[in-house]
């Protein structure tokens, strides 16, 4: 499964743990929300992580008070129908100031990714798409008409001058 | 009407690249069926029961005469000689070629028309008055404001992917006739103190469970009405249900949280929208794209035709016709002209790519350019001179669009049915073609006056069954097609959703009962100036009911 951030395929060096299952003591590793919450929280201990997985229930004004300790969001999609992970996203960048990495796991096409990059997603972990692919995808468009977290601005912007 | 600039040109030729580029995927098998329909639905084709249909979008139902040529072209080169307007103010083709949706996608291109977003859970095609321009009683032209949202929802990028399809209509008139309580959002155009707002309904909707919007917000100031559009769109995105199809449209959200709950919600989420979050559209922007909507120039004209007089005392046919399809005008002399769709024994809403043709040169020749598809399924030319009336309805005659029913029991409104769509029960165009033949005299029809009949093969509701008048829904019991009719609907300010008044009928009674429901109706009315409607009202649906099933 090629995991491609900043216009090339790159190397995983991040782990999910899947929640139940024990921490590592060394490596980067990414954790659900609830556990997250539990860990930073102070209800599990261990080694807090710097990285999350977000369900697409979680909420992200959860997480604001954390953001600057984390490296990595991930950002589940268990169906590519469910497109509520551009609302966190689009949170995460706009409203909470998030910079670090936000990346796309899970049923992730080609299709969706132009969607994603302005939404403010940085790295894609992609099922059934090629690096080629992905890259194509991310420039099918280069004009957008709506102000987003990333990718071209607002055509009314540049229309206006402003 | 409003021109493509660069960056509108180039958004549409980047998607027709991208469109052909995942056609040839799906064709080469690389793309899975099941990955490819939201693509090739957010473009507009369905897989339906004989071959893909393309829907295409018309942009508030505004058509220049180039582009109504170019919808002809495409009926005549790609489908069979013909085209079905819909009720979305979009036209549908239902036999064009996979592998030629591309290419009609590019001559779509070249007129600065395009299939985005007709189709998958998305935010959809924005409709609007159909007189909307010309009508005397807006306040200002919605128009510019469709163009905004039409924009602003144009490949956003948050909103691709919502849990069910999301549909938005603007009116800036009293008389609501672009049916804003039965959308997902409804926008009111109104000037409070000199400042131009919104008043925003939420949640209404028809399909298997109807609701009449909720009222969210009486006036949301025109600077931030992108904004608090974006707020609706995210609470719907994020909270909407995802578990159930039949429970995803916002409408069931709206009614599951309660109206004040959703209020608050939304109020809570637009006022935490930090300052870079706001659309920020500058005044600038709003005002260049109002003046693409500026008024034709129309010459003065003396408010009385004599020309028009003339030919209405010597031709009656014409003279029935400007009583039933004229529209009056902000502009003295000059009327807005319906072109019928709903002629008897045609399936509504259908146009050849000849009749396309004509009417694009009368809105060439006589119509300042401006042809406009209502949701009501018919063609308008919203400035037509009255002195150039005689002329512009021999032609259409001629062609077979002279039918004078506008709002008229005729004039129905009716989805494709089993004959065509996947989803449906029951057969709809042949019922609808049935009852019209009940009231094939135009003397009869006249009689009736304003009534309007919407029929739907299935409970989804594209037939707009709930909101008609008189409603007509075909269900299947058995693998027997039946109809149950609903009394009382209507769409526009005054929104009511029909009750269905009893057990269905078979398809061959359903005639003979309107007709009773009818003469009932005309037996009972104060004069012949209380509409159906009013006296539906007036007496309750009790004693319509009886007069429905009345044994024949």
């Amino acid at each position: 499964m090629p995991l491609v951030k900043g216009g090339a395929e790159i190397a995983n060096d991040w782990t999910f743990v899947p929640d139940g299952a024990a921490l590592p003591e060394s490596g980067r590793f990414s954790v659900s929300f609830s556990r997250f919450l539990g860990l930073k929280l102070g209800q599990e201990n261990g080694p807090l992580p710097d990285g999350v997985r977000l369900a697409p229930v979680d909420d992200p004004a959860q997480l604001e008070p954390f953001l600057p300790d984390l490296a990595l969001i991930e950002v589940d999609f268990p169906r590519y129908t469910d497109g509520r992970g551009f609302s966190q996203a689009q949170l995460l960048r706009r409203r909470y100031g998030y910079s670090g990495e936000i990346r796309a796991v899970g049923h992730v096409l080609r299709d969706q990714i132009f969607y994603m990059h302005r939404s403010g997603f940085t790295a894609y972990e992609t099922r059934r798409a090629t690096v080629s692919e992905v890259l194509e995808a991310l420039a099918e468009f280069t004009e957008a008409y709506q102000p987003a977290a990333d990718g071209p601005g607002a055509a009314f912007r540049k229309r206006t001058g402003a | 009407m409003y021109r493509y600039d660069q960056f509108d040109a180039r958004i549409v030729q980047e998607r027709v690249a991208q469109f052909r580029g995942q056609v040839a995927r799906r064709l080469s098998g690389e793309l899975l069926e099941d990955e490819f329909k939201p693509l090739r639905l957010q473009n507009g084709v369905y897989l339906q029961l004989h071959a893909y249909m393309l829907r295409i979008a018309i942009p508030y139902g505004q058509l220049s005469p180039v582009q109504l040529r170019r919808l002809a072209e495409i009926a005549r080169d790609y489908d069979r000689g013909f085209g079905h307007f819909t009720t979305r103010q979009n036209i549908q083709f239902n036999w064009v070629a996979l592998k030629d949706i591309p290419d009609v996608l590019e001559k779509l291109a070249e007129v600065e028309m395009h299939a985005i977003q007709t189709s998958g859970n998305c935010i959809r095609n924005t409709t609007t008055d159909h007189f909307a321009g010309a009508a005397q009683d807006e306040v200002l032209d919605p128009r510019a404001w469709c163009e905004i949202i039409r924009q602003w929802s144009t490949f956003h990028p948050e909103f691709a992917f919502l849990p069910r399809k999301f549909k938005i209509a603007v009116t800036a008139a009293e008389h609501d006739r672009a049916a804003i309580r039965v959308h997902d959002v409804g926008l009111h155009i109104r000037r409070k103190d000199g400042q131009v707002g919104f008043e925003v309904h939420v949640g209404g909707g028809q399909g298997r469970t109807p609701h009449i919007a909720a009222l969210v917000n009486p006036f949301v100031p025109e600077a931030q009405i992108l904004d608090y559009l974006e707020a609706i769109m995210r609470v719907y995105n994020r909270y909407g249900r995802r578990d159930n199809k039949y429970k995803a449209r916002i409408k069931i959200l709206v009614s599951e949280l309660g109206e004040a709950e959703y209020i608050r919600q939304v109020e809570e989420e637009f006022a935490a929208q930090r300052p870079g979050e706001k659309i920020d559209l500058p005044a600038s922007e709003v005002a260049r794209i109002h003046a693409y909507f500026a008024p034709p120039a129309l010459a003065a004209r003396p408010a009385l035709s004599k020309t028009l007089e003339a030919a209405k005392a010597a031709d009656p046919a014409f003279a029935r016709w400007t009583r039933a399809n004229l529209h009056p005008h902000k502009v003295a002399g000059y009327a807005s002209v319906t072109v019928s769709l709903k002629p008897l024994g045609v399936a509504p809403g259908d146009a050849t790519d000849a009749q396309m043709m004509l009417v694009a040169d009368l809105g060439e020749k006589y119509g300042y350019g401006d042809i406009r598809v209502s949701h009501a399924q018919n063609l308008i030319l919203p400035h037509v001179a009255l002195d150039d009336l005689p002329v512009v309805y021999a032609a259409l005659d001629a062609a077979g669009l002279g039918a004078a029913n506008e709002s008229r029991i005729t004039d129905m409104i009716v989805c494709p049915g089993l004959d065509y769509c996947n989803l449906a029960n029951a057969r709809s165009i042949p019922v609808a073609l049935a009852v019209q033949k009940v009231f094939a005299d135009p003397a009869y029809e006249e009689d009736i006056g304003k009534l309007h009949i919407n029929v739907s093969g299935c409970i989804n509701a594209c037939g707009h069954h709930h909101v008609g008048h008189i409603g007509i829904l075909g269900v299947d019991k058995k693998g027997e097609e039946f109809y149950q009719i609903l009394l009382g609907g209507r769409a526009d300010e005054k929104a009511a959703l029909g009750e269905i008044v009893g057990p269905g009928l078979k398809a061959d009674d359903v005639p003979a009962a309107i007709h009773r429901v009818v003469e009932f109706y005309r037996a009972e009315r104060t004069s012949p100036a209380e509409k159906f409607i009013d006296t539906l009202e007036r007496l309750g649906h009790a004693r319509f009911q009886e007069a429905l099933y009345a044994a024949g």
